[in-house]
């Protein structure tokens, strides 16, 4: 049913944890649908010096919270912000359609941690706009 | 040393070797079709007669009540639809519970869809179908009750014997879904005083693909597979010759012996409860305390969820299974745990191990030894776990 990457972020997940002195705390999900992804970033000079995890969810969901965290580590929050949900899945050699959210959920998981990033430095932030993924403009 | 531990013996069973030697002559030498004239063929006769002989024998049956399927689903469909079209003249209400099968509850629906009307009874925390709601849903239409024996999730056993006797009393047909419960605890259908009782032969060490339905002699009912002249003209389609030999040894196998199985099961199904009530926290028990299968055990563990359970048990060789929403491919988790009042999030951590006649009590040690530390190990992980 999942990629060996899959069960290799699920089984051995990268980054679990709280980030104490975190600039960036964002939380997606609800526990009534079975998936809360909690994300700590540190940021210094608008890059993203650590990022961790706290996922209460399957294992797609815990799958995908490890391997987003590693896609940002280390990136401009500019990069960060185009990180897409398609993205996650590639780098996991892909997901079960029924477990695709899941992925959705972690994009929407780091842009909620920048977005509180922005709020708390007083900065103005431009909620990425929502598709349907019909122009054909962009990866979605 | 690879372990393998299977605890998933109410999705299915392995099938007994005894059984499967019973199979095989219908598999290679004895290949004739049950209906020929001709001598060849009166081996496979036979065997359905012996196999017919012995589910009837298990369940205090004469054997012209049981009729084979081709699985627990086409019992209960055939129940259902043919009770509540053979009896719609006299009404058109029919009566089951909010946590039966699905194969009795989406049948309900579909009737649902055609005209019937169906009153669903909900059940106590535990599970249990309580026999005075059953009185107060008794219309003047209602022509059909089906009660599950058994739950397939929670293994909370249903007071059938009372249920069944209210709906004698008010001369209405009564079926049980008994999948569960056939091979696990003692079934006799006059005792249950059922009209109708379904089962399925790959629950109890039989093959799957086989299953049969006791027809109360006198039972008004249409027949549903429609063909040949095969099941006394009630059900056509040439008989699965070797699956009624494997169902009819296997029926016999599980059935000899049960009370010192249930025994034994019982003992080790309390050793993994009180084992698991030892060492992990903010565990909940699912389903009745006392009045469950033997081999069954449900567990709800708060603030983590189950496939992410099942797969770290699995990892460690431990095959078992979840009511979580994620494993079965929809949003919300088993209407089984929503029924007893669970609220979703905690509907989502559910867990059954189901015990089996081969499993051993270094099995539940090992599972007790590798269990308290996946559910840490997901616990750390998550947001919503108080620490």
């Amino acid at each position: 049913m999942y990629s060996e990457k899959v069960m290799d972020h699920f089984q051995n997940p990268r980054n679990v944890g709280e980030i104490e002195d975190a600039n960036a705390v964002g939380q997606v999900g609800n526990a009534k649908c079975g998936d809360i992804m909690k994300m700590y970033m540190k940021i210094e000079d608008g890059i993203i010096k650590d990022c961790k995890f706290k996922t209460f969810g399957c294992g797609a969901a815990i799958a995908t919270s490890s391997m987003a965290t590693e896609l940002v580590k280390g990136k401009t929050i500019e990069e960060a912000r185009q990180l897409t949900n398609k993205a996650v899945m590639e780098a996991l050699d892909g997901l079960p359609t029924a477990k695709i959210h899941c992925s959705v959920l972690a994009e929407e998981a780091i842009e909620a941690a920048l977005a509180d990033y922005h709020e708390r430095q007083g900065l103005p932030f431009e909620p990425k706009k929502h598709c349907d993924g019909c122009c054909g403009n962009c990866e979605h | 040393m690879e372990q393998f531990v299977y605890l998933d013996n109410s999705a299915t069973t392995p099938v007994k070797p005894e059984v499967l030697e019973a199979m095989l002559p219908y598999l290679k030498a004895e290949f004739g079709n049950p209906s020929s004239i001709y001598k060849k063929a009166a081996a496979a006769e036979m065997a359905v007669a012996e196999g017919r002989r012995q589910v009837a024998a298990a369940l205090g049956a004469d054997p012209s009540e049981i009729f084979f399927t081709a699985c627990g689903t086409e019992a209960d469909n055939w129940a259902i639809k043919g009770a509540a079209l053979a009896n719609q003249a006299k009404g058109k209400h029919i009566i089951t519970s909010q946590i039966e099968h699905h194969a009795v509850l989406h049948t309900a629906a579909y009737l649902e869809k055609h005209g019937f009307s169906v009153t669903y009874l909900p059940v106590d925390e535990q599970g249990i179908v309580s026999p005075d709601a059953l009185r107060d849903a008794i219309r003047e239409d209602t022509i059909l009750i089906s009660i599950m024996m058994a739950n397939n999730e929670i293994g909370t056993v249903e007071p059938i014997r009372e249920l069944a006797s209210i709906a004698a009393e008010k001369k209405i047909l009564f079926h049980t879904d008994a999948v569960q419960a056939v091979g696990s605890i003692p079934v006799d259908v006059k005792e249950l005083g059922v009209d109708l009782l379904s089962l399925s032969a790959h629950k109890f060490g039989g093959p799957k693909g086989v299953g049969a339905l006791y027809i109360k002699k006198g039972t008004k009912i249409d027949t549903f597979m429609h063909g040949g002249a095969q099941e006394r003209n009630r059900r056509g389609g040439t008989e699965n010759v070797a699956g009624i030999a494997g169902l009819g040894k296997a029926i016999t196998l599980a059935t000899q012996n049960i009370e010192e199985k249930r025994e034994r099961i019982t003992a080790l199904r309390e050793k993994l409860i009180a084992g698991i009530m030892e060492t992990i926290p903010h565990a909940r028990l699912n389903g009745h305390r006392t009045e469950r299968l033997p081999g069954n055990v449900n567990f709800c563990f708060q603030y983590i969820e189950g496939e992410a359970l099942l797969l770290r048990l699995d990892a460690k060789g431990i095959a078992a299974s979840s009511g979580s929403a994620c494993t079965s491919g929809s949003l919300d988790p088993s209407h089984v745990l929503l029924a007893l009042g669970l609220p979703h999030e905690i509907a989502h951590g559910s867990l059954r191990l189901s015990i089996g006649e081969q499993n051993t009590e270094a099995e539940i040690d090992y599972v007790l030894s590798v269990l308290p530390d996946i559910v840490k190990i997901l616990r750390a992980m998550s947001p919503i776990y108080p620490g």
